[in-house]
């Protein structure tokens, strides 16, 4: 036993920090976990994630007591128990599925953040790919998700996501009944993407999220112009107390005080999407009760996947399905195909800017095309689109490779 | 400055994305079809009919087929024998001069398969036929002025909006959203009472799917249940799909049902009442949210200045 103060009072602080570390805990996660002070509201999308998905799972846990994950009775449950004969139900439903959304909308901006402050690379690479570990796993609770309410879209979404595992020529289709439990999705399909959702992937996004959150700690966070900043030396200006000098701030509660504002106004936006415009949300088409027999007439994915939706679909089967599996992974590599030695924001970087700035407009075009009928005029801009991403991610390391060293 | 200008950034790609995957994707997935206010401008409206006269028409013509409870003229035979008969059971005419458009009701007693577009279900030749006859062959255009008077002069005025649901789409579709409880729904052939015994429920059943079997012959599919239907269409596609289903859906076994305007906003009110009744407590109870939001953004600016006051 080490040496500890026989007098604290239990559970006073001393009494907690001899038997949990507390006081170093409190320094090294709090109040000397040293953030620079140059950054813009971006830096608080973090946060609003953080606080997007607490969201997400307190609303949760009112739904999944309800929620009767059966072909036969899970529509109901959904839009008839929950949201008509549960006292809020329907406040529960509609947090729930707003905030499945506009998480989506926040991950992009913090991952194109990302991009532009060149905050993937020269030690932050762990950083970036905990990030995409856990953008991977938020897209499949997304999809596990999308499946409860079983509707319409629910059914032929699965249906059309699931056969992808069929691997094209490769025909698969055992593979395929393997995922879903039976030859369509049914009840045993619905139960586990159920398990899914509420048991598997939240534990999984939970175990990412500190990763994600641990492998900060030790590169610190970017700032707005790229600087190298000793925090060592910063940190002991802020101490002695050249508070205006110093390059960095505290995480508590210098930093938290500007989340909390960036968050408020946040805040502000999804109570009036929650209220008085869910539409987009919650599409029609899933107020269909699922039915095996009636393929509807567009089948589409939430408008998150709809860019990755768009790779596959202008292509032949199999150089649809490589052309998928390509823009799954190609993110992830991206500290390693940024050859370039400037870890400094996009528009000190010539070339680089211009790529940014494509890839995000080319993202946007395949999430348009995505939605809309593959039909003339939109079909040759959604492959060209689909071979524009292509070749930029190729292009990557070539453009970045001539970089002069700043 | 600069924080405003990346701002003005990520709202102007974020509201692109947004209009591109939904109001834009919307409109062209969806084809736009321009209603006709549920005036139905190519039926003539019906001279002023004498009222007696049709009466006597009425009792001579309609209550073969059609009950009229209000006036104490029951059903000739029970809906699920009726529909056997006829496909769908004839419906009660007690409120049909309300719910229904005069100039569509005289021209729908003239000729039923043209008035309501399902002339195509019964080609010549097919053998098959509307089940209501086409009186236009039978009777004088004044005749048949005197029967709508008859039917607007027995019908109530002032219509809940189940009771035009019952009228006008409830001998087709199903919507079990409506009851107290589920199970207590609305069905083809009425409200499901509450059964003291599991057998007299089962017998309940069985008489609805006999129903629905005959209806589904009839239509060519059975017709969907209505409680959430709400949702799942856009307004337009409801209000121009109601007032004549060719139009959205060509071919479509479903007639043209001749309500008016007022009519249907019962019906909607009905759809609301029964497959999303939060509305009034989401538009009451937002207000809240986002007034305590703006005050949680007034402390956290306030906070936020204080704390960064000893910064800059």
């Amino acid at each position: 036993m080490a040496h500890f103060d026989k007098n604290a009072k239990p559970f006073s602080e001393q009494w907690l920090d001899d038997r949990l570390g507390v006081r170093t805990l409190k320094r090294v996660l709090a109040e000397e976990y040293w953030i620079p002070k140059d950054i813009n509201f971006l830096w608080a999308m973090g946060m609003i994630l953080a606080v997007t998905f607490g969201l997400l799972l307190i609303s949760g846990i009112f739904l999944l007591m309800y929620y009767k994950p059966d072909t036969a009775l899970a529509f109901d449950s959904v839009n008839y128990t929950i949201m008509q004969e549960v006292g809020y139900g329907w406040l529960f439903r509609h947090i729930h599925g707003v905030a499945a959304s506009v998480v989506f909308l926040i991950i992009y901006i913090h991952m194109f953040t990302g991009i532009y402050y060149g905050s993937y690379k020269q030690g932050r690479e762990m950083i970036w790919i905990s990030g995409m570990l856990l953008f991977v796993t938020f897209s499949a609770e997304a999809f596990s998700g999308y499946m409860l309410p079983w509707g319409q879209m629910s059914y032929w979404a699965g249906m059309v996501i699931t056969n992808l595992f069929s691997a094209g020529s490769l025909e698969l289709n055992g593979v395929v009944e393997w995922i879903r439990g039976d030859y369509v999705p049914g009840d045993a399909y619905l139960t586990r993407f159920f398990m899914l959702h509420v048991l598997l992937l939240p534990l999984a996004i939970i175990g990412v999220i500190v990763l994600h959150f641990g492998s900060l700690r030790i590169p610190h966070v970017n700032n707005q112009e790229g600087a190298l900043i000793d925090f060592d030396e910063e940190a002991k200006k802020y101490l002695a107390g050249n508070t205006k000098e110093a390059k960095v701030i505290r995480f508590q509660f210098d930093f938290l005080a500007k989340d909390f504002m960036v968050l408020a106004f946040f805040l502000i936006l999804f109570f009036y999407l929650t209220f008085y415009h869910f539409e987009f949300a919650m599409d029609p088409v899933n107020f269909d009760p699922a039915d095996g027999l009636k393929t509807p007439a567009h089948i589409y994915p939430e408008w998150y996947f709809l860019w990755s939706y768009e790779i596959l679909r202008p292509f032949p089967k199999d150089p649809g399905l490589i052309a998928f599996a390509f823009s799954q992974v190609i993110f992830v590599l991206l500290p390693f195909l940024d050859r370039s030695p400037n870890a400094v924001p996009a528009h000190k970087r010539g070339l680089f800017f211009v790529w940014f700035w494509l890839l995000l407009i080319d993202m946007i075009s395949l999430t348009f095309m995505g939605k809309l009928p593959p039909e003339g005029i939109f079909s040759a801009i959604g492959l060209w689109s689909a071979v524009a991403f292509i070749v930029l991610w190729v292009a990557l390391p070539f453009i970045t490779k001539n970089e002069k060293k700043i | 400055m600069r924080e405003l200008k990346i701002l003005a950034v990520v709202v102007f790609f974020s509201v692109l994305t947004y209009w591109g995957v939904e109001p834009f994707a919307h409109s062209q997935m969806h084809k736009h079809v321009e209603g006709g206010n549920f005036e139905y401008k190519t039926m003539p409206k019906p001279v002023d009919g004498n009222v007696s006269k049709g009466k006597e028409l009425v009792t001579a013509n309609c209550i073969a087929c059609h009950s009229i409870t209000s006036q104490g003229v029951a059903a000739p035979m029970d809906a699920v024998t009726a529909s056997a008969s006829y496909g769908v059971n004839p419906p009660d005419l007690s409120n049909a001069g309300t719910i229904f458009a005069s100039n569509y009701l005289a021209a729908f007693i003239a000729d039923p398969a043209k008035a309501s577009n399902v002339a195509h279900k019964f080609p010549e030749g097919s053998g098959k036929v509307h089940p209501m006859p086409a009186y236009g062959m039978m009777m004088p255009a004044e005749d048949i002025a005197s029967i709508v008077s008859y039917l607007k002069s027995i019908a109530k005025k002032e219509l809940t909006p189940k009771e035009v649901f019952v009228d006008a789409c409830g001998r087709c579709h199903a919507a079990r959203y409506d009851g107290k409880v589920l199970g207590e729904k609305w069905t083809q052939i009425g409200q499901k009472p509450k059964f003291k015994y599991e057998k007299e429920s089962l017998a309940f059943d069985i008489q609805v799917l006999d129903y629905q079997t005959n209806l589904n012959k009839y239509m060519g599919k059975l017709p969907p249940d209505l409680s959430m239907i709400l949702r799942a269409r856009s307004e337009n596609f409801l209000e121009t799909f109601i007032e004549n289903p060719q139009t959205q859906l060509a071919g479509t076994a479903m007639p043209a049902v001749g309500l008016t305007g007022e009519s249907y906003e019962k019906v909607v009110q009905h759809l609301q009442n029964i497959g999303d009744p939060s509305k009034p407590e989401r538009d009451s109870m937002g207000i809240w949210f986002l007034l305590y939001s703006v005050i949680f953004a007034v402390f956290a600016i306030l906070w936020k200045r204080s704390v960064w006051k000893k910064l800059h």
